[in-house]
């Protein structure tokens, strides 16, 4: 494996283990997350990506019966440490779901709901401030600027996911989690949210679970695959892509299985 | 594949006609059912609404009463307290036999006196107080004539039975006709029926005690069934482990929707009264009694909602980072409100309803007073209509039924209330 220089690594997991009751789901993953890049999870279903992304930011905790065992470290400091406060955490590290989930507020109070809670603007003009920025800078505020006071639920599909990307930038987390942001969109909607990602690597460190080798291949720098609930390899995208060093990376991207 | 040998669906005519008629005969099963309901409920409703009407409004026979001074202010002081406690009652049977001076046997004129309500005085007694001026002259005042007079008024009794066979006699129908023909007989908006308490005379009988009754144990119900219902159904839903202690109080809380409510009556008179020594017969024990067995309802219906909350929302707060107490509050609860109202309202209706536990903490006595606080004695609807339900006086069974309207009102007007909340917070996905 390349290992990659740890100051460079925003994350890091190591021997990171999930059991849901008594099934195991993760095996001893060691994974590091560079800082601003995108790092792909790429797997067939059931492999364990979207667990292992969701242990990233503690998601887990709120399945019943799931225990997560190893260790997964933040700037270096511990995540799993009892006296984390895991509400801090999930402030640092953003999430974007598989299927687009707007509240079902306005497009203003979906945006201003994270700052809010997290006391992140004094004034109404700071707020206004933050909305229209993570607006902007999930490429939904032309659309939608006419129309802040209307519901969230009612823009369409991919407009929504991009919504919950603002959502997600608007308490300028350090790291964002996206568990297949596009398998319910359309292609033109998927190239805008590609194309989103592309944009934000510049500011955030950014972990991409897909099941489409060819977005992977498009938006990420760095490649994991996991097979079986293990990681069986992860490296540069290219070198994944082109000469991967072990048999079922290679048979699951040239589409043998998976 | 050998082509010959595939099974292809069966496309026959037959096949499709049969398809057809079973699905308008389900269709019709159900229109069947629906139709069914509805001319039940219509009859229902027409039967208690047609035999109700009548109590809305009364008898009511204008005499032309001499207000004596001698009686009215036997000292000469005309202060209010002797204005309002003077004998009126005895004015009104002096006109009575002013107007029929042919009575003179004992016997006749208590036959002749019980023409008129013995709460006739009250009407005359307000207008002396409105208008102290009149005393000394005499005036045509409306007095209200007696339940059987009412009775009589309304063609409840009938006048072709044998005189042995109706509580009225043929010389008290003679001055019932010789008052009407000179136009001394008019039917009125019986006002008393909604604003006044329980009473042994039929015409002077009101809703308003078991109203207040109602009123004042449904608050108490709701202060206390809402707020721990739904806490309870949050925190077990939201918060509490999952683990055999959680599972059993969960079966347990099942199984106390199921208990029969008498047995929630029986617990508060023991504990209740017997331990903590309550007030009988009052609304505040009444609706904690209510409160216990509306409980496990409210509970019920609250995990439901919060359950049919989409995980996907919880998920979006906490991937933002909102706390536990945020997801629930600012998320899960407004969008499970609809749900948790329509098991309040369930569970209220019931309780509203509801008798049996009520007579087993005193809520039946017979209560003159309206209730002005949650701790004085009263009754409730469903109680007060049990009680005119077995009063023997044929004045009773249009009291009965207006009872019944004034407790359908209420439980509309309740709903409503609860409809309007769901509205409120009922959200577009």
């Amino acid at each position: 494996m390349n290992a990659i220089s740890p100051t460079l690594a925003k994350m890091h997991g190591r021997k990171v283990t999930v059991h849901y009751g008594s099934k195991q789901a993760l095996f001893d993953v060691d994974l590091d997350v560079p800082e601003r890049m995108v790092t792909a999870l790429i797997g067939p279903s059931g492999c364990g990506k979207s667990t292992f992304l969701r242990c990233l930011n503690r998601m887990n905790d709120v399945i019943d019966g799931c225990k997560v065992g190893g260790e997964i470290t933040l700037d270096g400091q511990d995540i799993y440490d009892p006296k984390l406060d895991v509400v801090m955490l999930r402030a640092r590290i953003g999430m974007v779901f598989q299927k687009p989930n707007p509240f079902p507020k306005s497009i203003y109070d979906n945006v201003a709901y994270g700052p809010r809670i997290h006391g992140m603007a004094g004034t109404k003009g700071e707020l206004d401030e933050i909305v229209r920025g993570s607006l902007e800078k999930a490429g939904l505020w032309k659309e939608v600027k006419e129309r802040l006071d209307q519901p969230g639920t009612g823009l369409s599909g991919g407009q929504q996911q991009r919504l919950c990307i603002a959502r997600a930038i608007a308490v300028s987390p350090e790291v964002i989690l996206m568990d297949e942001p596009c398998s319910a969109l359309d292609p033109i909607a998927t190239a805008k949210i590609e194309e989103l990602i592309d944009e934000l690597r510049e500011n955030f460190t950014i972990v991409i679970v897909t099941h489409s080798m060819q977005q992977a291949a498009r938006v990420s720098q760095k490649t994991a695959f996991f097979h079986l609930g293990q990681l069986i390899e992860w490296g540069d995208t290219e070198q994944i892509f082109t000469s991967p060093k072990d048999e079922r990376t290679q048979g699951y991207i040239t589409g043998r299985f998976g | 594949m050998d082509h010959a040998r595939l099974k292809r669906p069966d496309l026959s005519e037959a096949r499709i006609r049969g398809r057809y008629a079973a699905e308008r005969r389900f269709r019709f099963y159900g229109q069947f059912a629906v139709g069914l309901a509805i001319a039940m409920l219509g009859v229902l409703l027409f039967s208690v609404c047609s035999k109700g009407y009548s109590a809305f409004y009364r008898a009511e026979i204008a005499l032309d009463i001499m207000l004596d001074p001698a009686v009215i202010t036997p000292d000469g002081k005309s202060d209010a307290d002797t204005l309002a406690s003077a004998d009126y009652q005895g004015l009104v049977k002096e006109a009575l036999k002013a107007q029929f001076p042919e009575v003179t046997s004992r016997g006749d004129r208590k036959n002749l006196f019980n023409l008129v309500s013995n709460g006739a005085g009250n009407s005359v007694r307000q207008a002396v107080l409105a208008d102290p001026g009149l005393i000394g002259s005499t005036q045509r005042i409306w007095v209200v004539a007696a339940d059987d007079m009412d009775m009589l008024a309304k063609g409840f009794i009938k006048r072709d039975l044998p005189e042995s066979e109706r509580v009225v006699s043929d010389t008290q129908i003679g001055w019932y006709d010789k008052l009407d023909a000179a136009g001394q007989l008019r039917t009125a908006f019986n006002a008393v029926f909604l604003s006044a308490g329980d009473s042994r005379e039929p015409e002077q009988a009101g809703i308003l005690g078991a109203l207040m009754g109602s009123i004042f144990t449904m608050l108490v119900t709701v202060l206390l069934a809402l707020p721990l219902g739904v806490m309870s159904a949050i925190y077990l839903e939201e918060f509490a482990p999952k683990n055999r202690v959680t599972e059993i109080i969960e079966v347990n809380i099942n199984n106390l929707a199921a208990v029969p409510s008498i047995v929630f009556g029986l617990l508060g008179l023991a504990v209740l009264l017997g331990v903590f020594g309550l007030p009988r017969s009052a609304p505040l024990v009444g609706g904690m009694v209510l409160a216990l067995m509306t409980l496990p309802t409210i509970i019920i219906a609250t995990r439901a909602a919060l359950k049919a909350v989409p995980p996907s929302i919880r998920e979006a707060a906490y991937g933002i980072g909102a706390s536990p107490l945020q997801v629930v509050s600012h998320h899960v609860l407004p969008l499970a409100t609809p749900g948790i109202m329509t098991g309040a309202i369930i569970g209220l209706a019931r309780a509203l309803g509801e008798s049996a536990p009520l007579l087993m903490i005193g809520m039946v006595a017979f209560i003159v007073d309206v209730p002005h606080w949650p701790t004085d004695p009263a009754t409730v609807l469903p109680v007060q209509i049990y009680l005119w339900a077995d009063s023997p006086e044929r004045a009773f069974i249009e009291k009965t039924s207006a009872g019944i309207m004034v407790l359908l009102a209420f439980l509309i007007s309740m709903n409503a209330i609860a409809i309007f909340v769901r509205r409120k917070f009922e959200r577009r996905w």
